[in-house]
């Protein structure tokens, strides 16, 4: 494959970020703002063509001919040369994952891209402060994300990864001169560097105990026969393989340090894709500009820790303890968001919470998965899920922005009934809705459906759980649909514009992401990712692949779990009526902890003001200031004071000097003869 | 009688003690300025006659001699320029009055 394209991938949006970030405040805003557009446009073409042939060609080098996907990497050159065996690369990994990512990635960036357009200046036309900045971080974002998900090695991934965190955090703080938004990013930079902390740790006790950094020969470990290994130098893969199986690592704490290495990783994963217990910076980082929520705290940068469990995940089938984790830590994340998200006004924190209980969702699929029923279906469909989830929460995200963009507050108690006055916004939403919802044909209904069948394969303790979560899922979506759109007459304040729909920069992608959203379930992914390459269904590339092979008694099930959500919310929130008022108040704690988000911030305020920083950085500080700055300050002292009592040996008087000068002469003399006689 | 180096030697020493017990004794700093010339005299003394006895076949001794005593009539002219001004700041020339330049 030619390394032009996959190269220009990387390049333009690194460009376009130097170009706006450098000389960007002497162009007008529009240039600005077309010029990253038509970049991300570019960058779109490239990267479609380069999926699409990827998939679609043929070609021996990307599918071999027992119809199994290869992974191939368009480059991979040597960055840093430490030693013989410590090699940093840097290059282009193409296989099903990541050419999955070269879709969802451009796609949502060049919507978010068309979107600010129009959503980054006010009614009267006039731009934002900053607006130009704004592009150059979004374009510094789409850069460190295609170069994550094409990475080759984990370290370059981990290289990527700090980068995309880094522009997470100032796009989180665009709006730097209100004081939330600043420590929302400082939170958010700091829980998740606080995990990367694991994930750093991880790669290198991993690293050291395999001997080498690439995926390649990382993730060719387990099945005899795997279509991986075809690159990979087969002395290294056969090393991490035998490693593995022979359980020749040491053990600590009662673990094997490789179940160790993984579960380190898995941190960084779960900092980054907002897992409970590390959940906490998420809601908050809905201070951004809301088309920096839809891309990356709903569509890609979340999902990073999702799709680092998938690149790995060769490795992480052999360690079914850390597979174990995976899956609690997902159900707990999922089923805690969903009850948060039942209680929040904020419409952009219930689309947060809502996100982090779909990235649950990824997470359990991942982490239930059985390679020996349909074929690891669980992996399918947490890809599936990422790939669905991506195009209709950054629909709701952006349907989100229109309104706050429309009413001037987050709030859904300053909207209800806007359905007459937005009417793009509501058909579009509704889509959205829908989707998450999982009713049939929209694209949630397919990879939610794959997921709980994945989960019914594992056991039934997670069918039974996440159909639950699913449930929840459709009411809180149609509680906030219903409270946005239905509820009673919108109140147009005095003074205030009719609210409506949004200029055609800002409604072009609605109406595409919820088109993407009507037909996206029927991608037939099982052909397309899987976790060793197998085709699930070769020869059947139809448009009815996925409804023909749909296990119809879990999908008839789900569906009804959806539906009776959707009308339960319809009964309580279509109408303005008491009925929420009356469940509140009949169980007012759990209303209370739900909506306090189980005081997980005062938990983490406790611990780190009271104990943290009380027990351990206080002291810290007293022996800093009293015993290190002391003893500086004490020097000082002694020297100020003793240069202060010997300075009338400086007296002016010309022949004093001179008669010490002679008695110092006279004794350096009499010394010297003393000695040489 | 054979003149011997110790000729030169002695005088040269008695001329340094002079100098140095007028230096630190007389408040007059004219007279201060004397007893320095004094001691470069005899010092300049010592380096003819060591060369004369010691590298007879060379001059360097002779040339060194010959620095210090134009550096000394620059040294002295400068002094005297100091002294002139204290003498028009204060019409004294009192060592013992001039203390102010210290810390």
């Amino acid at each position: 494959m030619d390394i032009t394209l996959p190269l220009l991938i990387l390049a333009i949006p690194l460009f376009m970020f130097l170009l706006l970030g450098l000389v960007g405040m002497k162009m007008s805003h529009k240039l600005a703002g077309t010029l990253g557009t038509l970049g991300m446009g570019t960058v779109l073409v490239l990267s479609y063509t380069t999926a699409f042939t990827y998939f679609f060609s043929g070609a021996p080098e990307f599918i071999n001919a027992a119809g199994e996907r290869l992974q191939y990497m368009v480059f991979n050159t040597t960055w840093l040369q430490f030693t013989d065996t410590l090699v940093i690369k840097l290059g282009f990994l193409l296989d099903p994952i990541s050419a999955m990512m070269l879709v969802v990635i451009p796609t949502i960036s060049f919507m978010v891209h068309l979107y600010s357009l129009g959503y980054m200046r006010d009614h009267h036309g006039v731009y934002e402060h900053g607006f130009q900045r704004f592009y150059a971080f979004l374009s510094l974002f789409s850069f460190s994300m295609l170069g994550l998900v094409v990475a080759t090695n984990i370290f370059q991934m981990y290289i990527f990864w700090e980068l995309v965190g880094a522009s997470s955090y100032l796009l989180i703080g665009f709006y730097y001169k209100k004081p939330s938004a600043v420590s929302a990013s400082k939170k958010a930079f700091i829980v998740t560097r606080f995990a990367d902390l694991g994930f750093l740790i991880g790669i290198l006790v991993l690293s050291y105990y395999t001997g080498t950094f690439d995926f390649a020969a990382l993730t060719s470990v387990p099945v005899d026969g795997l279509a991986n290994v075809s690159q990979v130098s087969l002395g290294t893969a056969e090393s991490v393989r035998s490693i593995f199986e022979n359980s020749a690592a040491p053990m600590f704490m009662g673990a094997s340090v490789l179940t160790w290495a993984l579960v380190l990783i898995f941190m960084g994963g779960m900092g980054k894709s907002a897992m409970m217990p590390l959940h906490i910076w998420l809601p908050d980082a809905m201070e951004g500009p809301t088309p920096v929520s839809a891309l990356i705290h709903a569509a890609t940068m979340v999902v990073a820790g999702v799709y680092l469990v998938a690149r790995l995940f060769p490795l992480y089938i052999m360690e079914p303890s850390a597979m174990q984790i995976i899956v609690w830590v997902g159900a707990l994340t999922a089923l805690y968001a969903a009850m948060v998200a039942c209680t929040q006004i904020d419409i952009k924190r219930v689309l947060a919470f809502s996100t982090i209980s779909q990235i649950a969702f990824m997470m359990v699929s991942l982490g239930v998965t059985d390679i020996n029923f349909h074929h690891g279906i669980g992996y399918m469909a947490g890809m599936f899920h990422l790939f669905t989830h991506a195009m209709f929460k950054a629909l709701l995200f952006l349907c989100a922005g229109a309104l706050i963009h429309a009413i001037g507050s987050n709030d859904y108690t300053d909207m209800h009934g806007l359905r007459k006055y937005m009417p793009v916004t509501h058909i579009t939403f509704l889509i959205g809705c829908l989707a998450i919802a999982g009713i049939i044909p929209f694209a949630g209904f397919f990879s939610k459906d794959e997921i709980l069948t994945a989960c019914f394969g594992n056991s039934m303790l997670w069918y039974v759980w996440m159909s639950l979560v699913a449930g929840l899922t459709a009411f809180y979506m149609f509680r906030l649909y219903y409270l946005i759109f239905w509820w009673k007459e919108h109140k147009v304040h005095e003074g205030h514009h009719q609210p409506s729909d949004q200029p055609w920069t800002m409604t072009a992608p609605l109406v595409i992401l919820a088109a993407i959203s009507c037909v996206a379930g029927f991608v037939p992914f099982g052909n397309l990712v899987t976790w060793n390459g197998h085709q699930m269904f070769p020869g059947e590339n139809s448009f009815l692949t996925n409804l023909q092979h749909l296990d119809w008694a879990v999908a008839a099930i789900s569906l009804a779990v959806a539906i009776i959500a959707i009308l339960v919310a319809t009964v309580m929130y279509r109408k303005e009526n008491d009925l929420p008022a009356k469940f509140k108040n009949a169980l007012p704690a759990l209303w209370d902890w739900c909506y306090h988000r189980f005081y997980w911030d005062e938990l983490y305020q406790f611990i780190t003001h009271k104990i943290i920083f009380g027990c351990i950085s206080r002291p810290i500080a007293w022996f800093d200031r009293h015993i290190i700055d002391g003893a500086m300050d004490g020097l000082a002292y002694v020297t100020n004071k003793a240069s202060v009592a010997i300075k009338d040996f400086q007296s002016g008087k010309i022949q004093m000097y001179v008669w010490f000068y002679l008695a110092g002469a006279l004794l350096l003399g009499a010394i010297t003869a003393f000695c040489l006689l | 009688m054979d003149i011997t180096i110790i000729y030169y030697l002695v005088p040269s020493l008695v001329m340094f003690c002079c100098g140095v017990y007028g230096f630190v004794t007389r408040k007059n700093m004219i007279a201060m300025l004397i007893s320095l010339e004094l001691m470069l005299n005899s010092v300049d003394i010592n380096f003819v006659v060591f060369n004369r006895y010691l590298f007879p076949n060379q001059l360097e001794g002779m040339f060194f001699t010959l620095f210090a005593i134009a550096i000394a009539a620059a040294e002295t002219a400068v002094a005297i320029a100091i002294i002139i001004n204290l003498f028009r700041a204060s019409k004294n020339i009192d060592v013992t009055d001039v203390t102010k330049m210290k810390f």
